[in-house]
């Protein structure tokens, strides 16, 4: 089989993912491009549509980023939006859609390598998963 | 001449379905003598019998209005699809299986094969021993047999053919039917592809309070003993009045049952179950989530025994993810 390249979109949170990806970038850490990186405010802006569109239209992985509990500049996003990814993960799992290729994770500004090593290893497992069933449909 | 000083060319037809629809129409009870009044009812298999060739004899567009209410699953049904599209001026995919595939789109969690297994031949209550399955041509003595060909998924009519107007509703309320009859008639429409109710959710115009706007556990409807006059919600019971288009007057609501969605998405929204999906986790183990540990998130969670069947109950067909994906 030849090999294909991941296409992910990540949903960054502002005040940490977002700086975290810049810090990896400033750093001049190296790490797959296989990113579409969308800065949010926080990651609890993320909707579940969202993330089902991005599938839809044929992404092979989604990330979303936020920062670590107690860190959300809004006091509660991320809290929330882990709760909506699993509730997410286990709809994608009845749809035989592999709950994987959604991710959420807790990245500070700090974490540059953090952001590096995540998308690094996303994109490894991406390869073994295949990609998106849905890719190339269009109706 | 135009519809104002005529009587309408009324067409109604069904596809995947249930009948509920027809029933619906009827139920505008007396004022149905005022649609017969104001129209000719050109087709409607249930009602009135005119034939499939009487329609395709009729001049392209010659039929005013067109409730086309069921999903398309058959290759008849896609067919007719085409068909009305052609000789109608105005067709409007009624009710939710028409409008988003309904309930016979849950059918998209199998294929048809596993249906015709489950139907023909693992059924408890079938003996099928020759394992005969429908097939679109069968010879018996007196010559070839046909059926229609039975599609591998279920469709809203939207994604068959060209829709004007949606009127979703399982069935649609009668004030909304009679809404779209009489904009029809006045030729008072909306612009092409409105889904013809309100532009807010059923929450809007449900009669429970809501307060608390957090939900520490999800009971279904029979481990409640007796429901309260609150918002269900809040009470444990998955509602989808959050995620739904109103123009029902929350009726189900009325009658101590939640919203299970046939209003589809709400206006805003390209997803219902996405919306909902949000919303609940949004309310759901609110209380203490900086300490909740992941295991009783997750307990929480496995209070919605099924995801698909309860965000997608009427909508699957038409969801950005419209079934489940072969392998
Ligand atoms: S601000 Fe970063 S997750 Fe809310």
């Amino acid at each position: 089989m030849s090999e294909y390249d991941p296409n992910i979109i990540a949903f960054l949170c502002n005040w940490c993912a977002y700086a975290g990806a810049d810090l990896a970038g400033t750093s001049r850490l190296k790490y797959p491009s296989n990113v579409k990186s969308i800065r949010i405010m926080c990651s609890g802006r993320v909707d579940p549509v969202f993330i089902l569109e991005a599938l839809r239209e044929g992404a092979d992985g989604i990330l979303v980023a936020g920062c670590h509990p107690g860190d959300c500049h809004y006091q509660s996003g991320n809290y929330k939006t882990s709760r909506k990814i699993r509730l997410l993960r286990r709809l994608l799992r009845e749809l035989n859609m592999d709950p994987e290729r959604v991710r959420f994770e807790h990245i500070s500004a700090s974490e540059g390598q953090k952001f590096a090593d995540v998308v690094t290893d996303f994109v490894n497992e991406l390869k073994v998963m295949g990609p998106n069933p849905l890719k190339g449909e269009c109706q | 001449m135009p519809v104002t000083e005529r009587k309408l060319k009324f067409a109604f037809y069904w596809g995947a379905s249930c009948g509920g629809c027809e029933i619906a129409v009827l139920d505008i009870d007396e004022k149905i003598l005022d649609v017969a009044a104001a129209a000719d009812i050109l087709f409607w298999p249930v009602a009135v019998d005119t034939k499939y060739s009487d329609v395709e004899a009729m001049e392209d567009g010659f039929i005013d209005v067109c409730f086309f209410n069921g999903a398309i699953r058959t290759s008849e049904q896609e067919e007719l699809a085409h068909l009305l599209r052609r000789k109608s001026g105005c067709l409007v995919a009624f009710g939710s299986c028409a409008a988003m595939g309904g309930i016979p789109g849950l059918a998209n969690l199998a294929n048809r094969d596993k249906i015709f297994e489950t139907a023909y031949l693992d059924n408890p209550s079938t003996s099928n021993p020759g394992r005969t399955l429908p097939s679109k041509e069968s010879r018996v003595k007196e010559g070839t047999l046909t059926l229609p060909e039975f599609h591998d998924r279920v469709r809203a009519l939207h994604q068959v053919t060209d829709v004007d107007y949606f009127l979703p509703g399982c069935p649609p309320p009668t004030n909304l039917i009679l809404e779209a009859v009489n904009a029809v008639i006045k030729g008072e429409l909306p612009p092409k592809g409105s889904v013809i109710a309100p532009e807010k959710s059923v929450c809007e115009e449900c009669r429970f309070e809501k307060s608390e706007k957090m939900l520490t556990e999800i009971r279904r409807i029979y481990e409640v003993e007796k429901v309260e006059d609150r918002c269900l919600l809040e009470q444990g019971i998955i509602c989808l009045g959050p995620a739904t288009r109103g123009g029902c007057s929350a009726r189900c609501l009325d009658a101590y049952m939640p919203c299970t969605g046939c209003g589809g998405p709400t206006p805003n929204s390209m997803d219902q179950g996405g919306k909902m999906i949000s919303a609940l986790a949004s309310i759901l183990g609110l209380e203490g989530e900086e300490a909740l540990p992941d295991e009783e998130i997750e307990r929480l969670l496995d209070g919605i025994v099924d995801p698909v069947g309860t965000f997608y109950k009427y909508g699957l067909a038409a969801a950005l993810i419209n079934r489940r994906l072969e392998g």
